[in-house]
């Protein structure tokens, strides 16, 4: 599967970040190796939101920490801004990826316990030297300010306060300003609001969306929650055991998406329970079986998916199916939709 | 299938349904800390028929796992937490047994299933170990009789090849299969109540939407009454007849689970189901996200609960805990309660 395959919505404008055949293993003892991403293409444009959609073990954490080369791929270009971040020498990198920063799943123990709130966020500022310039001659405290405020906290309640005192919602703004603070063109949001509470989730979604316009954001948004990453996303990327299945444009995925992996994810919103589902009056015995994650140490021939598939054949264990367009910015790696078959 | 046990079919045919299960009345349960006294559950009452399921849904901290756990027993007063008020199962009061009475209520009246499979279960344990315990020490079974109830029960918690299961340890299986296994040790001496706490948060999501099945498919075939409590809405919609939402340790409503989720009277219930992102809705919706967060619950608020947050509060609020009523009797006796001095009516309504 190679970069031209895959369709840009805007030829004239470069994207800000353009992943190709990305690869990322692991070893395990001498001689396995856990491949947890298998050659992804993907790309951001600018003031886009890519939302990565999978089950745990699929690969998407992995994907994300790999575009911030924490670790660097095993193989496969990252360029952020026109340039190859891979391979560059550690000065080199921290430098050009100081712009494309990163909110973790756990707010809490992502921020530094000992450390006063105004410290967190000024962290990146010190890291870097402050350049007024850069802020429109405000001075330190003063830009630390604006960002808390930004991201919906009270400068003068949390300025001297640790981690510790807040909340698992204030903790989640805190790392946010601090990816702020140095103005990044790209945000890889890994889980942001998996940790948190249903009225806080609302929250912590909405001020995403907000510094996103505000500040000119693009942003990958990483989750395995159907209904979040619809919401957020501008297109949607479906993983499966480190491979891409279907790239689907999030206005109405959940009709049009035809991957019979997204067709299960769907199907498994437990809100969403079918009327007299026939499963349901049998054992699910073959269901079970099925639900099976295949060991990313092995991974099956052909299509990753086709354990779990129903519409898998003899073909899909030969013949892995290619990322192909099937509808402006939609693609498919199945060689069953394009008979027809709807899930 | 099987054919059901004696013990199974003679315990169905008691179930008739509509009888009283549970009765809750008043449950206070106060832990003693350092930080002061901490009120989890605060005044909350319940009734539970035979068969029936009941969802309690809230944020974490609203007290929805403590009183799961209090009404089973396992929170209990002692040095450091205080229960009072009743929580009487079949007509025998859970807290005033004494330890070893309120064992023998585990397993045949009530059973749990707690959110993480892998922290229920031994690790050096084999599967069968932990089935065959209970059913030899709660039904005396002999050795032979309880390895076949084993598998089967394996079965019907739908494990492929149980006899094979059994030999295995519980990490040699998947997180959705250990939670099957726990729910299979739950089911092993035929409770009349189980309650299940979070028992899929901590499911892959492929696999959450078999298990909730999977418990409302055994809670129908064995008449067997259910608590679902959960932080995650749809989880209990669909699956369960009654619902109680939960806030800072207070039920903030409650009513059959579709009428709660179709006309929620509570503001807090309101905005919680509005804040949740829709699947149908365009992307880059704006979601109705609840200001502020939950309480601190060694100093809660002296009015409602909810009142810092909601944006109908007034004064009355502020200083009057709103009981739990239902400010439109329906004409069929089916009541549909709120804590709230404003609830949400519609024009009809009044």
């Amino acid at each position: 599967m190679t970069a031209q395959d895959v369709v840009r919505p805007d030829q004239a404008v470069e994207p800000v970040l353009d992943v190709q055949d990305l690869v990322v293993e692991f070893p395990v003892g001498r001689t396995e190796k856990v491949h947890a991403v298998s050659g992804l293409d993907l790309h951001l444009m600018p003031g886009e939101t890519l939302g990565i959609l999978g089950e745990s073990g699929c690969g998407k954490s992995t994907a994300g920490r790999a575009m911030m080369q924490l670790p660097s791929p095993t193989a496969g270009s990252v360029r952020f801004d026109g340039h190859e971040l891979t391979g560059l020498p550690p000065r080199t990198l921290r430098r050009r990826r100081a712009r494309m920063q990163m909110i973790m799943q756990d707010p809490i123990s992502s921020l530094n316990p000992r450390r006063k709130v105004k410290d967190l966020v000024a962290e990146g500022l010190s890291i870097w030297g402050f350049d007024s310039s850069l802020h429109g001659g405000k001075d330190k405290d003063t830009v630390v300010r604006e960002l808390l405020e930004a991201v919906g906290l009270e400068p003068d309640v949390v300025w001297d306060r640790r981690p510790h005192e807040l909340s698992g919602g204030q903790c989640q703004r805190v790392c946010i300003a601090r990816a702020l603070m140095m103005r990044p063109r790209v945000m890889i949001c890994d889980e942001p609001v998996s940790s948190l509470d249903v009225s806080v989730q609302a929250q912590i979604l909405n001020l995403l969306e907000e510094t996103k316009e505000r500040f000119d954001l693009s942003m990958v948004f990483i989750a395995h929650d159907v209904s979040v990453v619809k919401n957020i996303s501008d297109r949607v990327m479906v993983l499966y055991l480190g491979k891409a299945c279907e790239v689907v444009p999030s206005d109405g995925m959940h009709v049009t998406s035809v991957h019979p992996y997204t067709r299960m994810l769907l199907a498994s919103i437990p809100g969403e329970r079918t009327e007299a589902d026939p499963e349901e009056s049998t054992v699910l015995d073959t269901s079970v079986r099925a639900t099976e994650l295949p060991s990313p140490l092995n991974p099956p021939s052909g299509c990753r998916f086709r354990t779990r598939c129903p519409l898998a054949t003899e073909l899909c264990a030969q013949e892995e199916p290619r990322l192909r367009e099937i509808a402006p910015g939609h693609l498919v790696a199945c060689h069953h939709v394009a008979q027809g078959v709807q899930a | 299938m099987t054919t059901p046990s004696p013990v199974l079919t003679e315990k169905r045919s008691a179930r008739a349904r509509g009888d009283l299960l549970l009765e809750v009345d008043d449950l206070r349960t106060v832990f003693h800390t350092q930080r002061g006294d901490v009120a989890a559950v605060d005044g909350v009452s319940l009734r539970l028929h035979a068969g029936e399921t009941l969802g309690i849904v809230g944020e974490s901290g609203s007290g929805k796992s403590v009183l799961g756990r209090t009404v089973m027993g396992l929170v209990a007063s002692g040095p450091t937490t205080t229960v009072t008020g009743s929580v009487r199962l079949d007509g025998q009061d859970v807290h005033a047994l004494s330890p070893r009475q309120r064992r023998h209520l585990w397993g045949p009246k009530v059973a749990m299933v707690f959110q993480d499979p892998m922290t229920s279960l031994n690790p050096v344990k084999k599967i069968g170990a932990h089935l065959t315990e209970p059913l030899r020490l709660h039904q005396g079974m002999d050795r032979k009789a309880a390895r076949e109830q084993a598998a089967d029960l394996l079965r019907q918690v739908g494990i492929p090849e149980p006899e094979r299961r059994l030999g295995q340890y519980p990490h040699e299986l998947s997180g959705g299969m250990r939670q099957r296994v726990v729910i299979a040790m739950a089911l092993s001496c035929n409770p009349e109540l189980l309650i299940a706490d979070e028992p899929t948060t901590a499911l892959d999501v492929t696999v959450q939407k078999q298990i909730l099945d999977l418990l409302a498919r055994l809670s129908a075939e064995r008449h067997m009454a259910v608590i679902l409590v959960s932080h995650d809405l749809g989880a209990v919609v669909g699956r369960t007849d009654r619902v109680a939402v939960m806030y800072a340790g207070r039920v903030a409503e409650t009513n059959r689970t579709a009428e709660v989720f179709a006309h929620p009277l509570h503001p807090y219930s309101e905005a919680l189901l509005a804040s949740i992102p829709q699947l149908d809705a365009p992307p880059h919706t704006w979601l109705r996200a609840i200001e502020g967060r939950p309480p601190n619950m060694a100093a809660p608020p002296p009015g409602c609960r909810f009142a810092p947050r909601c944006p109908r509060a007034q004064d009355v609020c502020r200083t009057e805990l709103p009981e739990l009523r239902d400010p439109r009797p329906a004409p069929d006796g089916s009541a549909h309660l709120a804590a709230c001095h404003f609830p949400l009516l519609t024009e009809e309504d009044r």
